[in-house]
C-alpha cells in the first residue's frame, strides 16, 4: 500500500518532529497503528509530536460527526475531531454553547478532554472535563472502552487532562449550556498594576461569569504587570437588540514576520499604546462571542509573528496559599530574565479540574508568551524554581522545557496517573514527545 | 424549498461534505451506502446539522441487485426526488492495480459498470418524474491517459463519456445529468498521497457541486483551477505526456 512519506508535524509554538500523520474518518481502525491522537495541532508544546522520528500520529480531523444532540437538555455526543467552531456554528443559532470554552475556537474535542482545557469562566464554571459525562477510548489492548465517572473511573479521570497517553479518544459526550442570546455584556478596566489586578479579578468573580487580564510584561516598576481587565457575562436579548455587536472577519498572516520585529522595543511600544489607549478606565459594549473569547482567532496563523524559531507559553498557577504579591515575584523574575513577552495573560482559578492531571488549582494563573531564544530553557528553568517554592505548576498543553524531575516536584499527581496508565497501557504504547520529556517513556 | 436529495457514498470524503452542504439548506435526505452502522451515525450528524429528515439503507456499489431495492425504499421515503448524487467508488493507486489484478478487476468494475448500472436505475425513476438531477462523481483523473492514473482513470473516462451521453440524450425531458470532475481533494482516500498545488478541501467541492446543480451545470471541475490545469493537461502532446510525471 501507499508508504506515506514524514513530514514536519508542528506544535502552535512551532516546535516541530518529524512524524507520519496519518488521517481518516475511522479512528477506530487507524488507532491501531498509532501511538498518538492529535487534532489541530492548538497545543503549544510538544504533546502532539510523535515521540521518536517518524513514528505514525493519528489526525483525527476527518473524525466530525455529531453521533447525537438533545436541544432540550444540550447533552451532545459527538467523534473526537469535531472542532468546537463547527460546533458552535450548529449550536450558536439554537443558542447553545460549550460550558467551558479555551481562548480558541480551532480546538477539537479530543483535544478539549486531553488537554482539560479551561477558559475565563474557570473561576464558576471549571474546566471542560467538568462537563463531560462519557468518553469512548480505544486503549492499548485495541479494546474500546466506554468510560465515565461510572465506569472505567480510573481511565475517565487519567484521560481527562491526560494529553492523550491513555489511549486514542474516540468519541467525547457532554452537556452544552444554553445561553440567553450569541453577545456579550463585556466591560474593560485599565489596572495599574499586577497586584490590583489580583484583587480586581478576586472582586469580578462574584459578579461576573468571564473574565481575564492582558498584562503589559515588560514596564516594571511600581506600574509592574499593567493592563486591562475584560469581564464578560451574557447579553440578554434586550441588550443585544439595543446595541447588536459587529461581525468580525478573521484576517489571515500569510508570511512568517522576521524574527527581529518582535523586539523589546517594538513590544514595549505595542503595550505602552494598548495600556494608555484604553480611555475611559472603564468602558462597557455589547460585543459578539469572538471578540470575548477568541480574540486571536481573528488572525489566522498568528503564531507566525514569532517567526520560524518559534515561541513558548510559559503558563502557571499559583496556588492561593501563595499568597497576595506571588504573582509580582513571577513578573518580577521574568523581567529580571529579560524575557520580552508579547502576550502575557492573568486569570483566577476556582477549583481543582476533575483529571488526575488537570492543571487548575484554586488561585492566580499567569501565562507568558515568550518567543524563542537560546537562553529560553534557562528561562523556563528559573521560573519552574520559583514556580515550585510557591507550590505552583505548570500546563502540559503549553509546556515544552520542563524537566522530568521538575514535573515530579510540582504535582506528585504523575504517580497516580502513572499506576493508571501501568494498568491500561503497561507496555507504554501510548506516548508522545512530551512523555517521553516528562515521564521517562522511551523515545 | 424542501430538496430531497438521495446520496450514494455519504459516510466519508466528498459524500460527505456533499450530504452536509444539503442538510445545512434544511433537505430531507435519503442515505445509500455498504454499512448499516456508519449509515446511522452519518444519518444522525446530518440531522443534527440541519436536515429535516435523513433515512438510510444499504446498498453496495460492488452488487448490483442491491440497486432497485435500495432506490425503491428512497423514493418511496421522500416522494419526488430533487437529485440523486453518487460519490460511491473505489479508488487505488496504479501501483496498488498492477500489483494486484483482482484489486484491478474490482475498482474498474465498481467505477464503471456499477457506477454506470446503478446510473441507469437512477435515470428510469428521474425520468418517470419528469425532473431531477443525477449528480455523479467522476474524476479529472478520466481527462487524460496518465501514468499515475491508467486504470482508475480509464474507468472514470468511461464514466464521464458515458454522463456526457446520458445529458445529451435526456436533457430535453427533464434530466439534468451532472458530472463532477474533483481534482486532487484532500480526503482519507488520497490520505499518504504528496497534494499537488490547487489541492482541495472537500467542503468547497461540495458548495460547487450544489451551485452547478443550481445552474444547471451539466459538468464541474473543482476546485475551479482544475479546469485551466486539465485544459492544458489535455492539450499537450503526446510526446511530452510520455515525459512527465503525472
Amino acid at each position: 500500500m501507499r508508504a506515506p512519506r514524514p513530514t514536519r508535524l508542528q506544535g502552535w509554538g512551532r516546535q516541530s518532529r518529524l512524524g507520519i500523520e496519518r488521517r481518516g474518518e475511522d479512528l477506530e481502525r487507524l488507532g491501531a497503528v498509532a501511538r498518538l491522537s492529535r487534532g489541530l495541532g492548538r497545543s503549544y508544546g510538544d504533546s502532539s509530536l510523535p515521540a521518536a522520528d517518524g513514528e505514525i500520529v493519528l489526525n483525527t480531523t476527518l473524525a466530525d460527526r455529531i453521533l447525537a444532540f438533545d436541544e432540550a437538555t444540550g447533552l451532545v455526543r459527538a467523534e473526537a475531531g469535531l472542532s468546537l467552531v463547527d460546533l458552535h456554528r450548529i449550536t450558536l443559532p439554537k443558542l447553545m454553547f460549550s460550558p467551558v470554552t479555551p481562548g480558541t475556537q480551532f480546538v477539537t474535542l479530543g483535544g478539549m478532554v486531553a488537554a482539560d482545557v479551561h477558559g475565563k469562566n474557570q473561576h464558576t464554571a471549571g474546566n471542560f472535563g467538568d462537563h463531560v459525562t462519557k468518553l469512548r477510548v480505544r486503549v492499548a489492548d485495541g479494546r474500546v472502552i466506554e468510560c465515565s465517572p461510572d465506569e472505567h473511573p480510573d481511565l475517565f479521570s487519567a484521560t481527562i487532562g491526560g494529553m492523550g497517553l491513555t489511549g486514542h479518544i474516540l468519541e467525547v459526550e457532554f452537556r452544552l449550556e444554553r445561553i440567553p442570546s450569541a453577545a456579550i455584556v463585556q466591560e474593560s478596566v485599565r489596572i495599574a498594576n499586577v497586584d490590583e489586578f489580583q484583587e480586581e479579578l478576586e472582586a469580578s468573580a462574584k459578579e461576573w461569569p468571564f473574565s481575564m487580564g492582558w498584562i503589559d510584561a515588560i514596564t516594571g516598576g511600581a506600574s509592574l504587570g499593567r493592563g486591562v481587565l475584560y469581564r464578560g457575562r451574557w447579553a440578554t436579548p434586550e441588550e443585544v437588540a439595543g446595541s447588536p455587536p459587529r461581525p468580525r472577519r478573521a484576517a489571515q498572516l500569510p508570511v512568517d514576520f522576521p524574527s527581529w520585529v518582535l523586539n523589546p522595543a517594538s513590544i514595549r511600544a505595542f503595550n505602552a499604546l494598548k495600556y494608555h489607549s484604553h480611555v475611559p478606565r472603564v468602558q462597557r459594549r455589547v460585543v459578539g462571542i469572538e471578540e470575548l473569547f477568541y480574540p486571536l482567532d481573528a488572525i489566522h496563523d498568528w503564531h507566525r509573528m514569532y517567526g520560524a524559531r518559534g515561541f513558548t507559553q510559559y503558563q502557571c498557577v499559583l496556588p492561593r496559599r501563595a499568597g497576595k504579591g506571588s504573582a509580582r515575584r513571577v513578573l518580577t523574575l521574568l523581567s529580571n530574565l529579560g524575557a520580552a513577552s508579547f502576550l502575557c495573560v492573568i486569570k483566577d482559578f476556582g477549583r481543582e479540574g476533575r483529571g488526575i492531571l488537570s492543571f487548575p488549582t484554586p488561585g492566580i494563573t499567569l501565562a507568558i508568551d515568550i518567543p524563542i531564544r537560546p537562553d529560553t530553557p534557562d528561562v523556563v528553568r528559573a521560573l519552574n524554581a520559583l514556580v515550585l517554592e510557591l507550590g505552583g505548576r505548570v500546563y502540559l498543553a503549553k509546556d515544552s522545557f520542563t524537566t522530568a524531575d521538575e514535573l515530579a516536584r510540582m504535582d506528585p499527581r504523575v504517580e497516580e496517573f502513572q499506576r493508571v496508565r501501568e494498568v491500561w497501557d503497561p507496555e507504554r504504547r501510548f506516548r508522545s514527545a512530551q512523555s517521553v520529556r516528562l515521564l521517562g517513556d522511551s523515545p | 424549498m424542501n430538496e430531497k436529495v438521495i446520496v450514494f457514498g455519504a459516510t466519508r470524503g466528498m459524500g460527505r461534505a456533499l450530504a452536509r452542504a444539503y442538510a445545512a439548506r434544511g433537505a430531507s435526505l435519503y442515505l445509500l451506502g455498504r454499512n448499516e452502522a456508519e449509515l446511522a451515525r452519518s444519518a444522525a450528524d446530518l440531522v443534527a446539522r440541519g436536515a429535516r429528515d435523513c433515512g438510510y439503507v444499504r446498498c453496495d456499489l460492488e452488487d448490483a441487485r442491491d440497486f432497485a431495492p435500495a432506490l425503491d425504499a428512497a423514493f418511496s421515503a421522500l416522494g419526488q426526488v430533487d437529485v440523486v448524487a453518487v460519490t460511491a467508488g473505489l479508488f487505488a493507486t496504479q501501483e496498488e492495480l498492477e500489483k494486484d489484478r483482482s484489486l484491478a478487476v474490482r475498482v474498474l468494475q465498481a467505477d464503471f459498470t456499477q457506477t454506470v448500472l446503478f446510473c441507469e436505475e437512477v435515470k428510469d425513476r428521474l425520468l418517470g418524474q419528469r425532473r431531477g438531477a443525477l449528480v455523479v462523481f467522476s474524476s479529472v483523473a478520466g481527462e487524460r491517459g496518465r501514468k499515475p492514473v491508467v486504470l482508475y482513470g480509464a474507468a472514470k473516462a468511461g464514466l464521464s463519456r458515458y454522463l456526457e451521453g446520458l445529458d445529451h440524450r435526456h436533457r430535453a425531458d427533464g434530466l439534468l445529468v451532472v458530472a463532477v470532475k474533483p481534482g486532487f481533494v484532500r480526503t482519507s482516500m488520497t490520505e499518504g498521497l504528496e497534494p499537488p498545488p490547487f489541492a482541495g478541501e472537500p467542503d468547497e467541492v461540495a458548495r460547487d457541486v450544489v451551485r452547478a446543480v443550481e445552474r444547471g451545470l451539466p459538468e464541474v471541475y473543482s476546485p475551479w483551477p482544475w479546469r485551466y490545469v486539465m485544459g492544458v493537461i489535455r492539450a499537450l502532446p503526446r510526446a511530452v505526456m510520455r515525459r512527465v510525471k503525472f
